[in-house]
């Protein structure tokens, strides 16, 4: 399927009640855009709307300033409804520099609000944008609404009580932006003001000055002459389940969830793990969170974290370790180890765009194949994904029930995208989930390193420093009976086949797949895996309200699928699967249930936008149509 | 549970697996040396854990009736520094080759020594890849025909104890397969030191590389090839100990003198001197003899030990995660 776009029904600044807005804060990787998005989102979510976010940061930590290459921007998108994605068009854009808005202008709708420092469109920031001449100053801007100001200005001016000297001055740049555009949508600044004071608790005078440049571009909105149309939006509250709520990234809600996990298993979690981007942030929050069952090791290599993490399981606490692409390939022969071995191991990849360094901040999904397929010999390895960052909580807790129950390596696929956004994430209570307490094996009597369960088929767990236990296991092929070395050709085939089985027999104890949006029957079923869930999600709804015959199916379990899968899409005339890969999942689907599925498949670091998936639901109906 | 406490022997540490190394190989020599030292180390047999990776040594697990882990080539350090993080009380062998522990496995093989995990690590030097039928190792001699140097090779050894050293391990000694006594010393000395223990043991491979430790391994040429270093005591060697090790001061570097009548300039092995100890690492033939013995050792901090005092620090509150979800901004929809 062809990647087109329809432009979504979202011109609409000028509406008496705006349901929902997009707004995208663009400037230098220096200029604090991330701080600036992530107190907005705050703001936001205290307001009640329901949100998601996408920062969308460069893989230079500070590229020379005005650089196209060096934009950092942060997306958010907010309403009344249920919101999914951080949304596809813009409708107002911030643009701190002519290269955030050279980089960021064609995603703004026509009419949509442009909010730029018009101090920072010097002849020096413009010839880096490569712009022959001043958009400012030419009509190339006449189909937005343009608020320029002199935003450097009217900080120097703001801060100067405090003496910073120049340009720790101009670092409030954001933090007036913010204001002005907390103003717009009447958020609350209290809480941005309470964590600039943290945030620089050992310097008051510069968490003054931001607070005083934050309330100055506050009330520069309140006295400011705007475009035509513009004005204080009031954003109706999204429509949510009762209970609490925070703001939570894919990567925190991972790590709590393995805590979480540790508590309900009862057993210590050793997370090993060499720094790369973007799964680093995993490393970093658990390293601070070893008051609970965790405790962290920054290994030498990606090799040495998987093996780390496999000699902690070995020794009964339960190991984790933690990669992005690259590091995941490095790690293929520990993981081996560990189904060889049968020894549990939970292995997070947080998806970025490869092949090699590839695109290191960027979202795909195009590890699929590795993770299913990537090990040498026959190698089955349970394989599961989250969908939202706040699902991350929960896919890590059933990585961690896979792993000890049956004695296996899990793969939890997450990518850059569900890494770094946000979205109101309704708190668990801890007391109602289920707990899965780990069974060490103890009984001399009658041990072998080869007993097993007979329904999940999982090997005992028998750690060292229990008398009585001393075995030995290892990589080479073992013996069905005993647990010890052997050669023998009929034993390997019973050993392969066991492995195998083991791992299949996981669809029996995981949940039936439900179609998450629509019916169990129809023309079409649109299947996705990982984060694309939002966008696919928005699309089908949109599809539906048209009045087409469109399901949405979300696979979670994707090594081994659900039992009743295949009958699921059998139901269906034709499957569509939107994947940030050139089409593994699709692939997979056709190879297991010989059913006509084409895939959508973009790769262009950026999430898919839900009008690129609705165009495509449209051209299926469309073909569809034809040949029937 | 409750088993009266008796005095376990070479047999109980002896597992029922066939030993399936060649005929005549060191390898045999040191596991006889290994399980009759293990009685005397005072440690429980479920508490003691051997590691290997991949190679003929590395198969030393098998035979050993401890708990025992056969791995993949090269990351026996690295899985062994997990199961030590993971239970600190475990008693943790790492068995190792020159291929396993220094080509494949360099780079584990350096951090565990820097990091100094509380572990023990026996490297079977027979500078060549037996398991894999007898290509040139990091540690074969610049020359060594192989089937895949058959014109001899042409890259430079590296020194296992030097390259220990130069990571900042803090216990380094060296020996010999077959020298039960001696390698007994040095593996319980290495037991019993607080970090990591690294023992480089010359070991014979019969097939591949027979002979390549002859002029140490030979009793008539070993006195002439081989120094046994103590601590504290004056560096000689030679069939009557007529020969000494000098440190020459001005050049920084040994020299071998008569012992007779320069009793003053013979070198007294200090063991916690690093430069002294690099200096007799590097010692090989055929002008100097190769130093045997405890070659360095150094009180440090060890990882798991402050692992674990970080662990009791965060640990003093203990950490309710429903708090931890309700940290930050929360909010309540009614």
């Amino acid at each position: 399927m062809e990647l087109a776009e329809e432009n979504l029904d979202e011109h609409h600044l000028d509406d008496k009640q705006v349901l929902d807005v997009v707004v995208r804060f663009a400037g230098d990787s220096g200029d604090g855009m991330q701080l600036t998005g992530s107190n907005f989102t705050e703001a936001t979510a205290l307001y009640g709307n329901d949100l998601s976010t996408f920062p969308d940061f460069p893989a230079e930590i500070r590229a020379p300033v005005g650089a196209t290459f060096g934009v950092s921007a942060f997306q958010i998108y907010f309403g009344a409804d249920d919101v999914t994605t951080a949304g596809d068009a813009l409708d107002v854009l911030v643009a701190m520099n002519p290269a955030a808005l050279v980089t960021n202008l064609k995603n703004l709708v026509t009419g949509g609000l442009l909010i730029v420092d018009r101090g920072a469109f010097t002849a020096k920031n413009l010839a880096k944008a490569k712009y022959q001449s001043n958009p400012l100053e030419d009509d190339s801007l006449a189909d937005y609404r343009v608020l320029d100001i002199d935003i450097s200005a009217q900080v120097l001016a703001a801060v100067e009580p405090y003496n910073l000297g120049h340009k720790a001055a101009l670092r409030c740049k954001n933090m007036w932006t913010l204001g002005l555009v907390m103003w717009l949508f009447d958020r609350d600044r209290n809480p941005t003001i309470a964590s600039l004071g943290a945030k620089f608790a050992k310097a008051p005078e510069i968490a003054e000055a931001n607070i005083a440049a934050l309330n100055a571009g506050h009330a520069y909105g309140e006295t400011a002459e705007l475009p035509s149309g513009v004005h204080v939006y009031k954003i109706p509250k999204a429509k949510v389940a009762p209970g609490a709520y925070r703001n939570i990234t894919g990567t925190t809600a991972l790590a709590w969830g393995l805590i979480a996990a540790s508590e309900l298993a009862e057993i210590d979690l050793t997370f090993a793990s060499y720094p790369i981007t973007p799964a680093s942030n995993l490393l970093h929050e658990l390293s601070r969170r070893k008051q609970f069952r965790i405790n962290t090791f920054q290994a030498e290599d990606e090799i040495a974290a998987v093996c780390a993490a496999m000699g902690a399981s070995f020794a009964g606490s339960l190991g984790v370790t933690s990669s992005a692409g690259p590091g995941i390939a490095l790690k293929a022969e520990g993981m081996a180890l560990a189904a060889a071995a049968e020894l549990p191991l939970v292995i997070v990849n947080t998806q970025r765009g490869g092949p090699s360094t590839g695109l290191p901040t960027k979202t795909e999904q195009s590890d699929f194949n590795m993770a299913m397929f990537g090990r040498h010999g026959d190698t089955p390895m349970p394989v599961i994904a989250a969908a939202t960052p706040g699902d991350c909580f929960d896919v890590a807790i059933e990585a961690v029930r896979l792993a000890t129950k049956y004695m296996t390596p899990v793969m939890l696929l997450s990518d850059g995208y569900l890494a770094n956004a946000a979205e109101p994430w309704q708190i668990p209570d801890i007391a109602s989930l289920p707990r899965f307490p780990v069974q060490f094996h103890c009984d001399p009597e009658g041990f072998r390193p080869s007993l097993r369960n007979p329904d999940t088929l999982a090997r005992v767990w028998a750690k060292p420093g229990t008398p009585g236990l001393e075995h030995r296991i290892g990589g080479i092929e073992r013996s069905y009976e005993t647990g010890d070395i052997s050669y023998d050709p009929d034993n390997h085939q019973r050993m392969t086949d066991l492995r195998r089985d083991k791992v299949q027999g996981i669809a029996k104890d995981i949940p039936a797949q439900e179609v998450c949006l629509g019916e169990t029957t129809g023309k079409l079923a649109v299947v996705g895996w990982g984060s694309t869930f939002g966008a696919i999600h928005q699309a089908v709804k949109r599809a539906r309200a048209e009045g087409h015959s469109v399901s949405h199916i979300h696979v979670r379990y994707l090594s081994p699928l659900p039992a009743n899968l295949g009958e699921l899409l059998a139901n269906f005339d034709f499957v569509l699967v939107p994947e940030m890969n050139t089409g593994q999942f699709v692939r997979h689907l056709r190879a297991e249930y010989l059913i006509p599925a084409e895939g959508l498949n973009k790769v262009a670091g950026q999430p898919f936008k839900i009008g690129e998936i609705l165009a495509a639901i449209h051209e299926t109906l469309r073909q569809l149509e034809v040949s029937a | 549970m409750n088993k009266p406490v008796t005095k376990l022997t070479l047999k109980d540490y002896t597992s029922d697996q066939e030993v399936r190394w060649c005929p005549g190989c060191g390898d045999y020599a040191i596991l006889k040396t290994i399980q009759k030292l293990m009685p005397e180390l005072d440690q429980p047999r479920e508490n003691q854990v051997f590691i290997s990776g991949i190679g003929c040594s590395s198969r030393f697990p098998y035979y050993m009736n401890t708990f025992g882990f056969h791995t993949i080539h090269g990351r026996a350090p690295a899985i062994a520094t997990g199961a030590k993080l993971a239970n600190p009380d475990l008693d943790v062998w790492v068995i190792t080759g020159d291929g396993d522990g220094f080509s494949i496995g360099g780079n584990h093989m350096l951090h565990v020594l820097r990091r100094n995990v509380d572990l023990q690590i026996l490297l079977f030097n027979n500078e060549i890849y037996g398991l894999t039928k007898g290509q040139y190792s990091p540690t074969s001699k610049i020359g060594t025909r192989s089937p895949s140097s058959p014109e001899g090779s042409l890259d430079a050894p590296l020194n296992p104890c030097l390259v220990a050293l130069g990571a900042g391990a803090t216990f380094v000694a060296r020996s010999i397969d077959t020298e039960a006594k001696h390698l007994t010393v040095a593996v319980k000395r290495a037991h019993d030191h607080n970090g990591t223990g690294f023992v480089e043991i010359l070991q014979n491979c019969p097939i591949y590389n027979d002979g390549v430790f002859e002029h140490v391994k030979d009793k008539k040429l070993a006195a002439d090839f081989r120094v046994e270093v103590e601590h504290r005591q004056p560096i000689v060697f030679g069939q009557e100990g007529e020969k000494a090790i000098s440190l020459n001061r001005e050049a920084l570097q040994l020299e071998v003198i008569a012992s007779a009548g320069n009793e003053d300039r013979i070198l007294i092995h200090d063991e916690t001197n690093k430069v002294q100890a690099q200096l007799l690492a590097a010692m090989q033939g055929p002008d100097f003899p190769v130093a045997v013995g405890v070659l360095y050792r150094e009180e440090k901090a060890c990882y798991v030990d402050d692992t674990q005092q970080q662990l009791v620090k965060m640990r003093s509150g203990k950490g309710s995660l429903e708090e931890l979800l309700r940290s930050g901004h929360t909010w309540q929809v009614k």
